[in-house]
């Protein structure tokens, strides 16, 4: 099996840790990935007016790439790159005349009708894995951990492109599962960490993630798995600081889904960069004899 | 809240530009407050969203370019999958945000982030920020 897969800007970098995870996994369960050839930045959000076409052109370089290298699928995993891309995709599919515009601006490249299908991480293990042939490679099952998925914004909103139905969150509930955790319910799963906020309303934003971290630690939930950069940066990252404000009382470590997925399949930690996370979260791991011996 | 409205600050051409630039209807709003109820950021307005929504329904530009909502929304679309008449929120103060930004305002200037912020800051962070922030 053979997947074409657009990365994004941050999973090259600072978030090494989601993207370096997923590829060691799928290579694991037998999927060769390929990542497109020229790939740019897919400009992190979509834009919400209707006559702004030149920020749709990023996004959709990206898809013209993947059919130019002969995708009809195009896997990707950083939530917000997925949110971008799909919805890219949907106006090229459906809104003949904003498709028209940007064929005709972009006149170097073949022309595009929404033809790659834009696939999330999580909904391709499911669809083509499958929950039962991951459960049958686990080494190391999470036993014990108690870890709740935390979808955030873009995975789920809007409809058209949300990978599961609003306030559903059963693909990362069954790939937990199959990995051995114990599976926490959440109320605030879909609720916003404050994302680029962090850069306009910094206080603001801490409120609203400290608030998600509270929630989660009142639930007695042990740890979070989310596939947002940003969602880990502002609830995880910043636990630190927010135990210094007195924001938080105490840490509830937030990891990639496919961190969590690497360590049960018994991969390498080094696959996991562990150091990019807040230093408590490969403390738990260790403490449930996760970890496989270095 | 009480709308003073006057000849100066209702504008009809406001209120089709803004419905034009956002694709979204802004007369459908009922004033239930569902949008305001899911927005996570609503504590730090000092117009709620279904406030803004009714000053837009009155072409009120003048109070609405001074206000701060639009710049403390995380366009998370919390507000739009929630509201019963169907109306993209995000969309509406995307089209506020943008009537600013376009006269080219800056609501963050890029060159006051620190280089600390930069190194540690994801990427769609500061790829989101810039977009939502500065024209």
């Amino acid at each position: 099996m053979k997947i074409s897969y657009y990365p994004g800007c941050t999973l090259k970098t600072k978030a090494r840790n989601l993207d370096r995870a997923a590829v060691a996994s799928l290579e694991t369960l037998g999927v060769e990935v390929q990542e497109i050839e020229r790939w740019n930045c897919c400009g992190a959000v979509h834009s919400l007016t209707a006559d702004d076409l030149i920020h749709q052109v990023g996004p959709v370089r990206n898809l013209i790439r993947a059919k130019e290298q002969g995708a009809d699928k195009l896997v990707t995993l950083c939530s917000m790159c997925y949110n971008t891309l799909a919805r890219a995709n949907q106006i090229m599919k459906n809104d003949t005349v904003k498709r028209d515009t940007i064929n005709r601006f972009m006149d170097e490249e073949i022309d595009y009708a929404g033809e790659v299908e834009v696939v999330h991480y999580l909904t391709y293990l499911q669809e083509v894995i499958g929950w039962q042939k991951i459960k049958d490679q686990v080494k190391i099952p999470l036993t014990d951990l108690k870890v709740a998925p935390y979808y955030g914004c873009t995975l789920q909103r809007p409809a058209e492109v949300g990978i599961e139905p609003f306030g559903s969150y059963a693909l990362m509930t069954g790939l937990l599962d199959a990995l051995g955790a114990t599976v926490m319910n959440f109320t605030a799963a879909d609720k916003c960490c404050g994302s680029y906020q962090v850069l306009g309303v910094p206080a603001g934003e801490n409120k609203a993630a400290a608030a998600i971290v509270n929630l989660a630690a009142d639930a007695g939930i042990e740890a979070l798995a989310t596939s947002c950069p940003l969602c880990e940066y502002n609830l995880g990252k910043q636990q630190g600081q927010m135990i210094a404000k007195g924001n938080i009382t105490a840490h509830v470590p937030t990891y990639y889904f496919t961190q969590l997925l690497a360590v049960a399949l018994g991969l390498d930690t080094e696959n996991c960069h562990f150091e990019l996370n807040d230093p408590t979260s490969a403390e738990l791991l260790q403490s449930k004899k996760c970890l496989a011996a270095a | 809240m009480t709308l003073t409205i006057t000849g100066q600050t209702q504008s009809i051409q406001a209120i089709e530009k803004l419905n034009e630039l956002s694709g979204e209807s802004v007369k459908l709003c009922m004033q239930c407050a569902t949008c305001t109820g899911m927005c996570p950021m609503a504590l730090e307005m000092d117009f709620s969203p279904r406030k803004v929504m009714h000053m837009a329904q009155f072409g009120l530009m003048e109070k609405l370019a001074g206000i701060n909502t639009y710049w403390k929304c995380a366009s998370c679309h919390a507000c739009s999958v929630k509201c019963p008449r169907g109306i993209d929120i995000a969309k509406v103060m995307e089209a506020l945000r943008q009537q600013v930004l376009r006269k080219s305002h800056n609501y963050i200037e890029p060159s006051e982030i620190s280089a600390e912020t930069i190194a540690e800051m994801p990427q769609i962070a500061l790829v989101a920020g810039f977009r939502k922030f500065t024209s």
